[in-house]
Formats: structure tokens, sequence, C-alpha cells
């Protein structure tokens, strides 16, 4: 299956980066260490904040740390970058499936950096706290199955945004007026039950959240019953319509592409 | 070795049993990894008088663009003696960068993304170098190089031809004594190496600016310099004129030759067939004893010939017949 | 070279830089107003904390925003004017840095002034208008000493955070692909420093408060300026320690920065 070989392909591509690998890992830690102490610290003076103790705190700081390059919340412009140097016109003409392609590389992508950027500062993190790990078996099974939507949530905001690639010639601001609201509104700059609840229900719908904080609160159980399943439901309803929003705006950028001769 | 050395006139490099040595770490299976010490430079002694053209030639991986490295003061020798403009480049970099100009094949001295003329400009503040002798060079280059048509146009747009054009022009603003050049016509199409070849030959004539070249081309070294330096595997093993190399080396040219049809070895005064595939031969001949022409003029009244090449000898083999030979 | 030649080398080579960047005013202004936006929703994390907490580590909200403007504005400026050093670990990588070996000015200034990110001025503004915010809601009692040392602390701020992008940059130049390391000094120290050293364990205040020393430039300041006791007991002189820890700190930096460039000239590229 050639998808297949696509998500092979996209692990071994990030696995060539060893040492750039390690020196994000240590940084990773490192800054898990300083979130979790500021975090500490607020609930240790306060008590419980947004239904969050402390190792609910530190899991998520810590959880989070791991996340980061997996679910691939920044920099990802190299269909961008295909598309503004003209190389894109070589994927037209593959008989793949453009979207299902980028996609298969970064599963493959993603599996890389849960086991090789995800996986150490978690462990550095569960020795050096107390963390709260799922009493329920099906937590366990409903969390993976948020990480996996959430890759795909992921992916499918950055896909589009690559899109834009075909219409604004400097890409550079575009990217960060989209990734203005990543930090925060993903809930991974501080957890979104901190938020005044009015935001909190208004962030919680939009596509970021769902990119991180929801799976978060499965694994804390803070999600249980319905409003589990209500956190995979909105993940599944963005994979869909960010997937295809992306396929959408997709034909007609080929359309135009075809159009203007490239 | 050439024999004017007189006391006026100075040795603008010397360099006396100069050695670098690398320490390379190479993987040995999966995970283990040894030690490799390579002897880029392995004692190489030669001195540029001013006013030279130099070539210095080998093949790749020679130690070529080390030792060139070593005399700009970019890399630091292991051990030897190494002096440029009477200076010792690991020790007195800046004041060195003052007096020489360097031309890089493969790395620019322009701003990426300013206009070429922008990139002259911020050179002369670099430099330090007076307005008027900085307008006066410029406008020199400008008309040799002919500059005009692309002096507003930003170097990342440029044609190979005319940014090696601009890095030429860019390396001689500040009226360097010794001008090093890297494979500078590597990739240019010929009108290109043409005026580049003219250009040095005419700035070493009038201005008395050494030139020191390395280049994978022997048709540049020919043009250009009057002496030849060959180093293989870090030494150096011929150090002369030209004239010098083509008597030791004998001036050995190769005509291929297409038969219509396969067909006995060509017999034909002056050259020898020493290959035969099909209907096509490979017959040696010494440029001393004929020409090319006279070769094809005679071959082609006795032969059925249909197609014919001229193959010169790579630099490859003349340095492996002189390296093999003994220097 | 003289500090006035260096001045000028710079002030030529980086005119020619910033008019670069002007000509893209749009995308300049487009940066501009998003990374103010961005910065202030950085803040706006700290103030939502706040809504549930009186105070952290015993800080209150505006003597937290007095840490976290003096920090932003050093790392801020530090990145406008050296930042880009960071990204020295392409050209060594390519052996572009031999033509900086190749021209008559020191490698560091040639740095410096190989780019001005303009764009970062929104960073600075948004954390001088927290700073302003800290001012007014913190309770200062002013005295001539107070209104030196503010300055002296940020100006100190911004030489530190440059020196630390630079000794960052100096791994590259012994370990391929490093580059990431620098950022948890960097920018981890400059989140670190926007909280009271109290928050943080011994190791994390070793590391990223005295190792690279921005607790001299941020906390100690600090607590001269709110008046406030220091329940980790560190001497009272170090409140006032900014310039001499700062140009020590300078000036190692910089002979970590020879030496990198002594062993990019023994191994090449």
């Amino acid at each position: 299956m050639p998808y297949l070989v696509l998500v092979r392909a996209g692990w071994r591509r990030w696995s060539a980066y060893r040492a750039a690998t390690v020196a994000g890992v240590i940084t990773n830690t490192a800054f898990g260490f300083i979130r979790a102490a500021v975090l500490m610290a607020a609930i240790n003076t306060a008590g419980p904040i947004g239904g969050y103790d402390t190792a609910d705190a530190v899991t998520y700081t810590w959880l989070t740390q791991g996340m980061i390059m997996t679910i691939g919340i920044w920099r990802w412009t190299e269909l961008a970058v295909r598309i503004q140097s003209g190389d894109i016109v070589t994927d037209f003409s593959r008989p793949l499936d453009l979207q299902g392609a980028y996609l298969a590389g970064d599963l493959g992508r993603a599996a890389y950096q849960l086991l090789a950027r995800g996986v150490p500062p978690f462990l550095v993190g569960m020795l050096a706290f107390d963390l709260r790990f799922p009493e329920h078996t099906y937590t366990w099974i409903a969390f993976a199955a948020g990480m996996v939507l959430a890759v795909v949530v992921s992916f499918g905001m950055r896909f589009l945004v690559n899109l834009g690639a075909f219409w604004v010639l400097d890409f550079r601001g575009l990217y960060a007026v989209s990734s203005l609201f990543l930090t925060v509104a993903s809930g991974f700059a501080i957890p979104l039950s901190f938020f005044p609840a009015w935001a909190e229900s208004l962030l919680e719908v939009l596509p970021w959240a769902s990119m991180v904080q929801i799976p978060i609160d499965v694994f804390l159980e803070q999600r249980t019953g319905a409003a589990l399943a209500r956190g995979l439901a909105l993940q599944v309803f963005w994979v869909a319509a960010l997937l295809g929003a992306g396929r959408a705006v997709l034909r007609v950028a080929t359309r135009r592409v075809v159009v203007q001769g490239g | 070795m050439s024999d004017t050395v007189s006391s006026t006139v100075r040795d603008i490099v010397r360099v006396e049993d100069v050695r670098k040595t690398f320490t390379v770490w190479r993987k040995r299976g999966r995970v283990r990894r040894e030690r490799v010490v390579v002897d880029a430079v392995d004692g190489i002694t030669f001195s540029i008088a001013a006013g030279e053209t130099v070539g210095y030639v080998g093949p790749n991986g020679a130690g070529k663009s080390t030792t060139i490295k070593m005399l700009t003061g970019i890399l630091v020798p292991t051990s030897g003696l190494v002096r440029t403009c009477d200076l010792e480049p690991s020790r007195e970099r800046v004041e060195l960068a003052r007096r020489i100009g360097v031309v890089f094949g493969q790395r620019s001295l322009l701003w990426w993304d300013l206009p070429l003329a922008d990139s002259f400009d911020l050179l002369r503040h670099i430099y330090r170098v007076p307005a008027p002798a900085h307008a006066a060079r410029l406008a020199e280059c400008t008309e040799l190089l002919e500059l005009d048509p692309f002096l507003a146009t930003p170097v990342r747009q440029l044609s190979l031809g005319q940014r090696m054009r601009g890095e030429m022009t860019a390396a001689l603003l500040h009226g360097p004594e010794l001008l090093v050049l890297d494979e500078p016509t590597v990739g240019l199409d010929v009108v290109s190496k043409a005026k580049v070849r003219t250009f040095l030959r005419d700035l070493n004539a009038q201005h008395g600016t050494t030139v020191l070249l390395t280049s994978h081309d022997l048709s540049d070294i020919e043009h250009l310099c009057n002496r030849l330096l060959i180093v293989d595997h870090g030494r150096l093993v011929h150090d002369g004129s030209l004239d010098a190399l083509r008597d030791r080396y004998g001036g050995e040219r190769t005509l291929v030759i297409d038969l219509t049809e396969p067909g006995p070895p060509i017999d034909v005064a002056g050259a020898t067939v020493h290959r035969i595939d099909g209907p096509r031969q490979w017959l040696r001949f010494r440029r001393a004893e004929t020409t090319a022409a006279a070769l094809v003029a005679e071959i082609a009244a006795r032969y059925p010939l249909r197609d014919l090449s001229i193959e010169e000898p790579a630099i490859e083999d003349i340095v492996h017949r002189i390296y093999v030979d003994g220097a | 070279m003289h500090v006035s030649e260096a001045w000028t080398m710079y002030r030529h080579l980086i005119g020619a830089r910033v008019r670069s960047q002007l000509q893209y005013r749009t995308s300049l202004a487009l940066d501009f107003s998003v990374s103010f936006v961005v910065t202030f929703l950085d803040f706006a994390v700290v103030v939502v904390l706040f809504q549930h907490l009186p105070a952290l580590g015993g800080w209150t909200l505006p003597e937290i925003a007095l840490l976290y403007g003096m920090s932003g504005i050093g790392i801020a400026i530090a990145d406008m004017v050296i930042g880009q050093v960071e990204d020295i670990h392409v050209d060594i990588r390519s052996g572009q840095f031999d033509v900086v070996l190749l021209r008559p000015v020191p490698t560091l200034l040639q740095v410096m002034a190989s780019d001005l990110a303009l764009r970062r001025i929104g960073r600075v503004l948004q954390s001088v208008a927290v700073l302003v915010y800290a001012l007014a809601a913190a309770d200062i009692a002013w005295n001539p000493a107070r209104v030196a040392l503010l300055p002296v602390a940020v100006v100190c701020g911004a030489f530190v955070f440059g020196a630390t992008f630079v000794l960052g940059a100096c791994l590259t130049f012994w370990v391929v692909g490093s580059t990431e390391v620098a950022s948890t000094f960097t920018y981890g120290g400059n989140q670190m420093t926007s909280y009271p050293l109290t928050v943080f364990g011994p190791w994390l205040r070793r590391m990223l408060a005295f190792a690279v020393p921005l607790a001299f430039v941020t906390y100690f300041p600090g607590l001269y300026l709110l008046n406030k006791p220091d329940p980790l007991g560190y001497p009272q002189w170090f409140q006032f320690a900014a310039p001499l820890v700062t140009a020590v700190f300078v000036v190692t930096a910089g002979l970590v920065w020879r030496t990198a460039v002594r062993h990019y000239r023994s191994t090449g590229s």
C-alpha cells in the first residue's frame, strides 16, 4: 500500500536528525521543569484551580511537553514551500491523493516524534514528580484515540494554512497569524479550565482545543462520561471539517494552477 | 623553479613544510565510531614572488582548497611556516584581510538580497577604502567586466556568470596585492570564462597583482598562468612552467575515430592505435610530432571516416602520470 | 578596532539591512502587529492565572509584571540586535563562515551587523507596556537609587541575554544540531525570570539564574525596587551587582566565542 510506504518514509526522514532530537529533548525537559514549578507554586498557594490539583497540573505539564512535537503545533511549512517554489506540480502529477499522501507522511513523523521526543521528557517528569495516571483501562484507549485524532486535527489545520501559500506571497506573515492562537487556545500555555467559564466554553469548541486540551483532559480523567464523549466528538468533527475544507480549498487551488499554467 | 629571484622582488607567499591533518570520525557499524587521521596537506614547500600568476592544480581531495585556506587565514596549519604578504595568516587575520582578495566558487562575498551595487558600497566601508580610490576601481571593473546592465539587480537574481564577475570585483575593490581564486570558473559558460581570463590577465599585467588560481580546468591555467604547481595526496609533485610540464608529459592527445564499419587498426604516421571498440578507434599522438588537423586529413583520405573527436588529457591523468613517474 | 570605528562600521552595515526590511513595509507592519498581539496574549495568560491567586511566591500581579517587563525588554532587545547568531550553525556547516574570516572586521561584530530584526520591536513595546502597568500599580517607594537602578537593570538585562544568545551559538561550533539547547537558557531563562526565584527549586535556580546570571538583572533588582525581603536569604549586595556581573558575563561570552572561532579555524567546515 503506497500510503504505508509514505508513513514509513515520514518516520525515517525525522529519525535522521538524531543530534537535533537529543537537543530538543533536553530543551523540552527543561521547559517542563520551569512550567511545572510555576503551576505547582500557584496551586500550593490557592488550592486546586480549574479542577486541577498539584498532581493534575504536573501531569498536564509533562503531557504537553511530551506532546508538542508529536502534535506538530508549530512550524510546518513544507507544503507552502513546495507551492511557492513550484515543486507542487510534481505532487499533482502523482497518482496519489495529495492530502492523503501528506497525512500519511505526517503520521509517520508524529509516530517518530512521539517516541523520540515525547516519551523521554515524560519519563523524566515521571521520575521527578508524582504524576496522575488513569484509573480506568478505557481511559487509556480513549486517550490513544484522542491523541491520534489530535494529530489529524493539527494536520488538517496546518494543511489548510499551508494552502494559503497559493494566494499569499509572504507566507511567513500568514503563518504567524495562525500560530497566534496556537499556544493559548490549544491549552498549551495554561489549562483551558483556568480561564473564566465563558472563555473556556468558547475555546473548547475551537479546533485548537482538540489538538491538546481535550486529549489531556481525557488522560487526567477530567473528562468522563458525557464530557468524554463530547470531547472525542468535537475532535471527530474538526477532523472532518478541516480535512474537508482542505480538500475544497485544494480543488480551487488546483483549478487555479491548471488555468494559469502554474 | 624560477631563478629570477632578486632582492627587489619580494615573496608574496612563502610556504615551508606546511602540514594539515584532520581528525575524522568515521562510523563503524551501528554505534561505534573510529578515529581516522587524514593528512590533507603533507609537507608542502613553495614561494610565490610578487607579480607572478600561479596555477595550483590537482585532483579532488588533493589538498588544494586546504592550502588556500591556510594561506588566507581561514585554517590554521598543523605545523610548518606560512607567510602571506609578510604576515602570519593564523595570527594576523585582520591585517592580512586588507591585503588580499579571495574569490570562492562555492561561497559568496556578496550580500544575497541586496543589489550588486549595494554590496560594493558596503565593502567600501568594511575595508575602509577612500571613496575616490574605490570609485576608480569600481569604474574599471564595471567597464572590463561589463557590470553595468546588472549593477542594480539583487545578487540572488544574477546568473552564475554575472555573479562571478561581481565576486571578482568585490575581491578587488580594496586594491589587494594578492588575488586568490578557488575554482572560479566552475559552471561558467564559455563566454564568461573567456571574459574572466582576460580580466585576470590584464589585472596582473597592468596592476602587478599577484594571482594564485586553483582550478580543475587545465585550460584556465594554460591561458592565465606562467607557473604551475601540481599537488596530489597533499604533496607537491610539480613546480614549474607550463612548457616544462608539457615537455615532461609529452603533450599527448587522443584522437577518437568513428569509421563507418569496424575495420583493422588505422595505420597513419605520427599516431598509434591503443584501443579498438567496433568501428571506434582511439589513436594517441604527440603534440610535438603532428597536429590533429594533419592526422584527420590523412585518415579521411584513406579510410571511411564517419565521425571524430579529440580527447585532451585529463588533469587527473597528467597528475597520475607525474606521480607515478616520480617527482 | 576602536569602539567608534566599530560603531561606524555597524551603522553602515545595519543601514543596508534596515533599508532592505523597510522595502517590504506591509510584511513588516504585519509581523510587527502580530508579534505585539501575540505577546499580549502571553501576559494575558499570567493575568488569567492571577484570577485565582492573590499572590504567587509572595509576589502580587503588579510585582510579577515588573519582573515580566524587565525580563521581556531584555530578551526582546537582545533578540533584535543579536538573535541572528542562533542561525550561525547554517553558515558553519555550509562553510560560508569562511567569508566572515576573510574580512578585516572582528567576527562577532560582523554577526551583529548582519541583521536588526525590526519586527521584534513589537515584543519590546509590549514588555514596556507591561512594565509601565507594573510601575503604576505596584507600590514603589521611589528614591534616586531606585530611579537609577531600573534602567540600569534593563540595559544590563539586554546584555546578559545577548551574551546568552552568543554562548548558545558557540555550542553549535562543537556539537552539530545542538541549536535548540540554547533556547533553554534564552527563552527558558526569560520565562523563569518573569517569576520570582522563590517559585523554583535549587537546581533550576542555579542553572538558569546563576550559571546564566539572569537573576541579577531581574529578581534581585526587583527586590530592591519593591523593597521586599528575600526569603531565600541571598546577600543584599546582589541587588546592586547587575553591572559587575553583566560585565564579567559579557567578557566571558566574548572569550568563549573566540575559542569557538579558533576551533572552526582548526578543524575547517
